[in-house]
């Protein structure tokens, strides 16, 4: 049987839902005899591949790098999944969102830092005014909320995905 | 003078109950559930979270069972997916209107709006989120107003009002501007008539109200004592 190609991206997150996924423990191993892991954090790859089966997207949109890569993934993936909270809600990274970008900056890297005081310019993104749900700038599949989900919520909902199953997620993934 | 009994249907079940009674209670008298977050027993009815809305054969929108009283021969839809889709929306809504951060709020975990999106379904929102700028008032000795979290179902201020009897809470403004405020806003410390009983932070359901020392996912509520002492004491007239 061919193999299902599935992506994972980290935008503006923690990383807390790969640790999740991570966690699934001897899961890790069915899912690789069911799926190549063709892009993400947790492989070498550094251009997102074309067709691409299955993509989950950890974090909210927060940065202009961050729109161009979603939209580029979007175009490259049959079925973009939202996991955990800051891909689905914006969650943690919204908190800055009343904030106005340039006050929020001078604040962190101004009048917060010890030494080297100062904008970062060079190799940084620009940050967009709010971080937003991925839900915003691209169509999402599914959304699997949670901070992390479960590592048995990652589980079911990948393996279901993979078996062309529409995951239920019932009362099973709640916000937090 | 005996109360008129009354025979109503509920998801086509024949229940009796009687006059004056919402269509609430007869449904929790029989053990048939309605989801709502304003609703707490024991406080006058507001429907105010849209929450436990029905259809009522004949009638064409969709009623608050909380505050709708039953009538004799009524037909009442508790599930449907009309319902479940407005039920929904009502959820969703209160989640883009303040900053219900789940994850690093004392409620996390104890919260009956993030019970009920999760037990209705709601995975994501489809409305923009508002993210307004919203205070915290740290101001009381021992508890804590954080505006972020507030659904305005107003529990807080009727179980101020009607068992307290403090009246230390009440609404200003309209709409989306609506705000809860202590006293003729003043900050909560500075209420002269707060006798800093609690019953609001035990109330309330989400992590608006809290108590001080709690981190993430620490505040755990009971408000069952508050149903039986309101009741007791016949708050509920």
């Amino acid at each position: 049987m061919k193999k299902v190609r599935l992506a994972t991206v980290w935008l503006d997150g923690c990383s807390g839902c790969h640790m999740s996924l991570l966690d699934m423990d001897a899961g890790v191993i069915a899912l690789a005899g069911q799926a190549d892991i063709v892009y993400g954090p947790l492989v070498d790859a550094q251009e997102f591949p074309e067709e691409v089966d299955v993509t989950l997207v950890e974090g909210a949109v927060s940065s202009q790098d961050d729109v161009n890569r979603i939209q580029k993934i979007r175009a490259r993936t049959r079925i973009l999944v939202a996991l955990g909270d800051c891909a689905v809600t914006s969650n943690v990274p919204s908190m800055r969102n009343s904030i106005p970008v340039n006050r929020l900056l001078q604040r962190v890297y101004v009048e917060g830092a010890q030494e080297n005081k100062g904008l970062p310019v060079d190799g940084v993104p620009q940050l967009l005014k709010q971080a937003c749900p991925v839900h915003d700038f691209v169509k999402v599949d599914l959304h699997v909320p949670g901070c992390p989900p479960s590592s048995q919520v990652i589980l079911g909902v990948v393996s279901d995905v993979l078996a062309g199953r529409k995951p239920d997620l019932g009362s099973k993934a709640r916000f937090g | 003078m005996p109360q008129r009994v009354l025979s109503i249907r509920i998801d086509g079940e024949l229940v009796s109950t009687t006059e004056g009674k919402t269509i609430l209670e007869a449904a929790r008298a029989s053990g048939k559930y309605i989801p709502t977050l304003c609703y707490l027993e024991g406080l006058s009815a507001v429907g105010a979270c849209r929450l436990c809305i029905v259809q009522v054969a004949g009638i064409d929108r969709l009623l608050p069972a909380c505050t709708t009283p039953v009538q004799n021969g009524m037909s009442v839809t508790t599930k449907s997916p009309k319902l479940a889709e407005y039920r929904r929306i009502a959820v969703e809504l209160l989640l883009v209107e303040r900053n219900h951060v789940c994850a690093v709020c004392v409620s996390n975990g104890h919260c009956e709006l993030q019970a009920m999106a999760c037990s209705l379904g709601v995975t994501h929102v489809r409305y923009p989120y508002d993210y307004p700028k919203l205070p915290v008032d740290m101001s009381h000795e021992r508890f804590v107003l954080d505006q972020n979290r507030c659904i305005l179902c107003t529990r807080c201020v009727r179980v101020c009002a009607e068992v307290e009897g403090a009246h230390v809470w009440e609404i200003i403004s309209r709409g989306i501007q609506a705000r809860l405020v202590s006293e003729l806003n003043q900050a909560w410390g500075d209420a002269a008539s707060c006798t800093n009983c609690g019953k609001c932070v035990q109330a309330c359901p989400t992590g608006a109200l809290s108590e001080k020392g709690h981190a993430v996912e620490e505040m755990v509520k009971r408000n069952d004592n508050i149903s039986a002492l309101a009741v007791w004491r016949g708050v509920e007239a």
